[in-house]
């Protein structure tokens, strides 16, 4: 069990109790490992979900995440329907506009090097972005809880065996690890998909195989055993849908993470290749323009960025507490 | 004690024989780029299958793994880079102690700021300090290394012209020392990443050992608070943050590439960056395997040190 700070005495106060003051940070301040409290059972009760619901909505942070989040994906999606620009024929670009034009009428916020409008790239770099994000961190999660159920619910040599594998791929630095496919499997767009998701199913998988020890112990999952229920049955119907948390959770947070390595993988060159763009691409063929001062070239895509990743950084805490998870990244 | 050394060693070679031949399958997934880094891309059959043959690519697959393992671990053969022109490792001896210096060096000023960070939060937490750096470090978190790494290098190179934009770019490995200014900025932006993480966990791993039954006791013997903070409480908390130095040698040293690339800083990282470019397989894998066993290196030294700060390990009676 993790500690609270009320359970402990009071230092260098002249006295009197140390009461948690209320802050809207006052969750980020909060504890350390995955672990489901004792007696998480799923929810199914509408009950249940609109009290989940109701703890949300009470985290400002949460819903300004929220917002931004949609707000991002009218921005990306419904954005180009309105606001037509022309983003993948680039000698079309080089011969019409302006290249590397400070904000003026016709470009709200300037030309890139080719001549593309910045405004018009951040809506479809962002479809990039966001699609490798959310598919990436599904992929990832979906394969994760799987391996992760299995391996705990098999236990004895065969848990061994994979999880030494997990113990072997998280020591390769994710981000080398990501160049290594990148260059082996030339990238597309799918491919960025499997790739992040590659680097990124290891958490879930320990997280979810901790969980499965202690819950296959339970009296439930041993008196379904007893009732003839397969293995399959146990680990789909009593196992993963208990573990529903911290999966929701994660995913959360994998979002974030995965916008993030796409966006490294963009800046160092290596993201997807053109005319299709990310933001962290977008930053990378920004950057050197950026310092003869277009800023335009850097700064939108940079603070779309950690927008979109704060964002998804405020729900995953806002659900964590919800869901009554306890988390903390890494 | 013993048995923990002998078992964590072992446990770290089995993590290295496994990159091994995880990367050695990667390495036979494009053998036409091995073959067109060699010998073109307009190389015909009967030289492809001379190049096959004399680097022994048509032999059962279990021979060529046998080979590449015998090569690694005798010879410290990491491959041969057609693209340079040179073996693989005398590419990364030129680039390694860069990168090392570049992440010790960051490690430990993380670690010399964030504890008195994490110490402070305890001592005023729930405080407007205590909000105040735990606001900056959430941004620190969100705060790509990308990111901050440029927006350096425009206001302090660019706007102010305090320090270069990037390092010398010769060979010798300890050149960066004659203009230790150019290493300031690539310093700044990976301990500020690092640091963000390592002060949220120390407050936490300080608040927990607050709440310690060894704290209590210390009190009850009428410890004064300035004795329970620093003589009870930080050491005990200092054995986690130590646990968490190991755990982070990954996301430090894939922190270390991108602060490489922004910088145009002549480490492992930029070098692994440029190959990725040229579909130079070799280097990619040979950087990668020598950054993971520096890492897992890294974490078995971090554990035996923690193994001798913790008592409750050091006399084995958890391990």
């Amino acid at each position: 069990m993790t500690k609270h700070d009320e359970d402990i005495p009071p230092l260098l106060e002249a006295g009197g109790p140390d009461l948690p003051a209320p802050s809207p940070l006052g969750h980020l301040l909060e504890p350390v490992d995955f672990t489901i409290p004792e007696g998480g059972e799923a929810a199914s009760s509408g009950g249940m979900a609109k009290q989940i619901l109701q703890v949300f909505v009470q985290n400002r942070l949460a819903v300004f995440g929220v917002v931004v989040i949609v707000g991002f994906l009218l921005f990306c999606f419904v954005g180009p329907l309105l606001y037509h620009t022309n983003q993948t024929n680039s000698e079309l670009a080089l011969q019409n506009a302006y290249q590397n034009a400070a904000p003026h009428k016709g470009n709200p916020l300037g030309t890139d090097g080719t001549g593309f409008d910045i405004l018009g790239r951040l809506m479809f770099g962002g479809q990039t972005s966001l699609i490798v994000g959310f598919a990436s961190a599904f992929v990832a999660t979906l394969f994760g809880v799987i391996y992760g159920a299995l391996s705990g619910f098999m236990g004895g040599w065969i848990d061994a065996v994979l999880m030494r594998i997990v113990d072997i791929l998280l020591s390769i630095p994710s981000v080398f690890f990501l160049i290594v496919l990148v260059t082996v499997f030339r990238a597309t767009e799918i491919l960025f998909i499997f790739v992040i998701a590659f680097v990124s199913w290891l958490a879930p998988a320990r997280l979810i195989r901790g969980e499965t020890l202690s819950l296959r112990e339970r009296e439930y999952v041993q008196s379904v055993r007893v009732m003839g229920g397969s293995r399959s049955r146990i680990v789909g119907r009593h196992i993963v849908p208990n573990t529903i948390g911290t999966i929701v959770v994660f995913a959360t947070f994998q979002i974030a993470d995965s916008i993030l390595l796409l966006a490294a993988l963009g800046f160092v060159g290596l993201g997807v290749p053109p005319p299709g763009t990310d933001w962290g691409s977008m930053l990378s063929t920004g950057v050197d323009t950026a310092l003869s001062g277009y800023w335009w070239e850097i700064y939108p895509a940079g603070l779309c960025i950690v927008l979109v990743v704060i964002s998804f950084s405020f729900i995953g805490d806002a659900l964590a507490d919800a869901l009554e998870v306890r988390s903390q990244r890494r | 004690m013993i048995g923990f050394l002998i078992r964590r060693t072992f446990q770290a070679i089995i993590v290295i024989l496994g990159v091994i031949l995880i990367l050695f399958i990667l390495s036979k997934q494009n053998p036409r780029a091995e073959i067109i880094a060699a010998l073109g891309p307009r190389a015909n059959p009967a030289e492809i299958h001379h190049f096959q043959l004399v680097n022994g690519l048509l032999l059962p697959i279990w021979d060529q793994l046998w080979r590449y393992v015998d090569g690694l671990v005798v010879h410290l053969n990491l491959g041969y880079s057609y693209h340079y022109n040179q073996d693989v490792r005398a590419i990364i001896a030129e680039r390694l102690p860069k990168t090392l210096t570049l992440v010790g060096a960051s490690t430990v000023i993380a670690l010399v700021i964030a504890v008195p960070l994490g110490v402070v939060q305890t001592v005023w937490r729930h405080k407007p300090i205590d909000y105040a750096l735990t606001t900056i470090t959430f941004v620190g978190y969100a705060m790509p290394a990308f990111l901050l790494g440029t927006l350096l290098i425009q206001y302090f190179a660019f706007n102010i012209k305090l320090f270069p934009v990037s390092p010398p770019q010769s060979a010798t490995a300890w050149t960066i020392f004659t203009d230790p200014r150019a290493f300031v900025l690539p310093l700044v932006t990976l301990s500020a990443i690092t640091i963000a993480s390592f002060s949220r966990y120390m407050r936490r791993s300080m608040l927990d050992a607050m709440a310690e039954d060894y704290v209590r006791t210390a009190r009850a013997k009428g410890a004064s608070n300035k004795r329970v903070l620093y003589g009870h409480a930080l050491r005990n908390a200092l054995i986690p943050i130590l646990v968490l130095v190991g755990l982070s040698l990954p996301a430090i040293v894939g922190g270390a590439l991108i602060t490489e690339t922004v910088f145009n800083y002549p480490g492992m990282g930029l070098l692994t960056v440029q190959a990725a470019f040229n579909t130079d397989i070799p280097v990619v894998l040979g950087t990668t395997l020598v950054i993971t066993v520096a890492v897992v290196v890294g974490s078995l030294v971090a554990d035996i040190l923690c193994a001798l700060a913790d008592p409750r390990i050091r006399l084995g009676s958890s391990g």
